[in-house]
């Protein structure tokens, strides 16, 4: 009873929903290979974002600045080219820079006791208003098409996205940090009850300061993907993504009182969102229902748990 | 455990989209071969599928260019719909693009929020048989196949400079209040409003800051307060752009400047009668955007048909706008933009 209402079962049934409704009401050309390189191109920027944001927010913290750190990252590879910097510098520096961004609100969060909601609030203005004084309103595109292949083309003789293989190896990374290590544990008895964790032994702050410095890495990676598939780099990229990113890890089951989670079930809950939206707009459906919809979700997905809670208590 | 399993059905969900390799697509590769000779003669395709895909939907410069796009598809049998991002940033279009090329549509009439941003997935529509017409604002030129241009950018520029400068008494400070910093279009009459500027009859005309008002109401409404305020000497203010004229006109109706600053800019008749009859604003201008959808359209039916293949010196008809000739990089202009003033704006209903 209780593996039956799990909320990554009743995911999987609204994924398969997705495809099976999506596939009918589109006249069959959702569940194709160019429909899924489709859909995987749209939501790996997310996902990728909605990886180590899991982790932060399983720790009852929360990164909002993630979209800002995408859009610095963007800006300063525009300029960055600009400048003449060749590529294979360009990109690491970004993410040592997404890293630092990461490591400021870390530095905020546990070292000052600052709540991290009001941290990254302002950080997200900061970084964003970062992002304006480093690249203006200038669009940067004329990067050469070896990379932005990576962003818009598919792995030759397949549709799988090159983004979803970066992703790919994020969630077993990920996967693996927070469900098969002693750090993982750490950090869900952090989110489940900090003052326990601090009193048996976790190094609580260390530990809060490492996931905001791999969001923030990870930010700018998305930031990199961002870029290339638009080829495109500019300082007002990906504005408003934050809270597309914290739909997809609340859908996935995470509580936003940290302490409850899985990556398993943000994965579910990425694909169900990116399958969702495209579905409907392959079906003709407006925008502003496709936003409906996703707010539904959302609210269902906060209420969910409490109700399977209450059922699963129910039996014996 | 349980865990796994369901990271495991992931991944295996994620290879199965990816091992349902390009035979699966044989299916919507449809459209036809883009083909390298014009046939002039050749008979126009009926039933057309069509995708009109604006900068961002609920935009009523758009609306009234979607009904002229779908009067000429009416006219000319095809089936037009329209669909689109609700906001007008660089990247919201590209899925809505990939999504017209998975429909199999047969042409794409777009105004491109970001030149480069939409490039990728034209191309790759268009490899697959599209046909593309971008109108009002273009797409990279090898990207597409056709580009409305609603009249000369020189004309435009030109006619604003123009315009404020026969208003503020050819002396004084001006500012310009733009859309987005990357539309192309706007930046196009930018460079060549600095140019006419330079000339010598503008010499007295000094050129101060240039705003951006990202195409949103209220944006624009407190670039243009910020503008008063930073500069206290301004005498004219040209926008460029229907969003943003109307949110400054809106703040000089209401402002203690009204009447002393003088605002003129790209706008529809029925968003700026009130201004222009209550003296706000002297004049301003614009084509009309429901004959450029129709344009579009016209132009797009006539590449899905092979009657042109958007090289220059082709030519095509339009229906009542008549005979129209694709110039340089495949730009066709519609025509000269109407000046609209306290004499005429009662003549158009747009």
């Amino acid at each position: 009873m209780k593996g039956l209402l799990r909320w990554e079962s009743v995911l999987f049934v609204l994924l398969a929903l997705v495809a099976v409704v999506g596939s009918a009401a589109t006249g069959g050309s959702f569940l194709t290979g160019r429909g899924a390189f489709n859909v995987g191109s749209d939501l790996a920027v997310m996902a990728l974002i909605a990886m180590p944001l899991t982790l932060v927010i399983v720790a009852a913290e929360i990164d909002l600045s993630v979209a800002s750190v995408l859009g610095l990252s963007s800006a300063l590879i525009g300029a960055l080219w600009n400048a003449g910097w060749p590529l294979e510098a360009i990109l690491p520096f970004v993410i040592v820079v997404g890293a630092v961004c990461g490591a400021i609100n870390g530095f905020l969060v546990t070292k000052l006791g600052l709540p991290s909601l009001a941290v990254t609030i302002g950080s997200l203005a900061l970084y964003r208003g970062l992002a304006f004084v480093v690249l203006g309103d200038q669009a940067v595109a004329d990067f050469p098409e070896s990379y932005t292949q990576f962003g818009t083309n598919p792995v030759p003789g397949t549709w799988i996205p090159y983004p979803i293989l970066l992703f790919a190896v994020l969630a077993v990374v990920f996967g693996l940090l927070l469900h098969a290590t002693t750090f993982g544990r750490a950090v869900f008895a952090i989110g489940a009850n900090e003052e326990a964790a601090r009193f048996s032994g976790i190094r609580v702050k260390r530990i809060k300061f490492i996931l905001f410095v791999l969001t923030g890495a990870v930010a700018a990676l998305a930031g990199i993907v961002y870029t290339l598939r638009f080829a495109s780099a500019r300082a007002d990229n990906g504005t408003g993504l934050e809270l597309e990113v914290v739909t997809a890890v609340l859908l996935g089951g995470v509580s936003i009182f940290g302490g409850r989670g899985t990556i398993g079930g943000v994965i579910l809950a990425a694909l169900v969102l990116g399958g969702l939206t495209d579905a409907l707009i392959l079906d003709d459906i407006a925008t502003e229902v496709v936003k409906l919809v996703t707010g539904i979700l959302l609210l269902a997905s906060v209420f969910a748990p409490a109700v399977t809670k209450r059922l699963t208590r129910g039996t014996p | 455990m349980r865990r796994m399993v369901v990271l495991l059905s992931t991944a295996l969900l994620l290879a199965g989209c990816g091992g349902t390799t390009k035979n699966n697509s044989g299916g919507d590769s449809g459209g036809g071969q883009t083909q390298t000779t014009a046939n002039p003669n050749a008979a126009t395709a009926k039933d057309l599928k069509i995708t009109f895909l604006p900068k961002q939907v609920n935009n009523p410069y758009f609306t009234v260019a979607q009904g002229g796009a779908e009067k000429a598809a009416t006219a000319l049998g095809e089936q037009l719909k329209a669909t689109g991002p609700s906001d007008a940033d660089a990247s919201s279009q590209v899925t809505y693009i990939n999504t017209a090329a998975q429909q199999g549509q047969n042409a794409l009439l777009l105004a491109a929020n970001d030149s480069n941003a939409v490039a990728p997935a034209l191309k790759a529509a268009r490899k697959q048989g599209m046909k593309v017409v971008t109108f009002d604002s273009d797409a990279a030129a090898d990207a597409r196949d056709v580009f409305i241009n609603q009249a000369s950018s020189q004309e435009i520029a030109a006619g604003q400079v123009k315009l404020i400068s026969d208003a503020i008494g050819g002396s004084g400070e001006i500012a310009i209040l733009s859309a987005t910093a990357n539309a192309t279009n706007q930046n196009t009459w930018i460079d060549i409003m600095k140019k006419e500027l330079a000339k010598p009859e503008y010499a007295k005309i000094k050129l101060d800051e240039i705003a951006y008002g990202n195409d949103d109401d209220e944006t624009s409404f407190q670039k243009t307060q910020g503008l008063l305020q930073a500069h206290p000497n301004l005498k004219g203010i040209i926008s460029p752009t229907t969003v943003g004229v109307a949110a400054a006109a809106r703040y000089l109706d209401s402002s203690s400047y009204k009447g002393k600053v003088a605002l003129t800019g790209l706008g529809t008749p029925n968003q700026m009668r009130k201004f222009i009859q209550d003296g706000t604003v002297g004049s301003v201008a614009l084509w009309d955007p429901a004959q450029l959808g129709e344009l579009a359209t016209y132009a797009a039916v006539a590449l899905a048909s092979g009657q042109i293949t958007g090289k220059q010196g082709e030519k095509f008809k339009a229906g009542e706008l008549g005979e129209y000739t694709i110039g340089d990089k495949g730009e066709v202009v519609l025509g000269p933009p109407l000046t609209f003033t306290k004499d005429n704006v009662d003549k158009y209903n747009f």
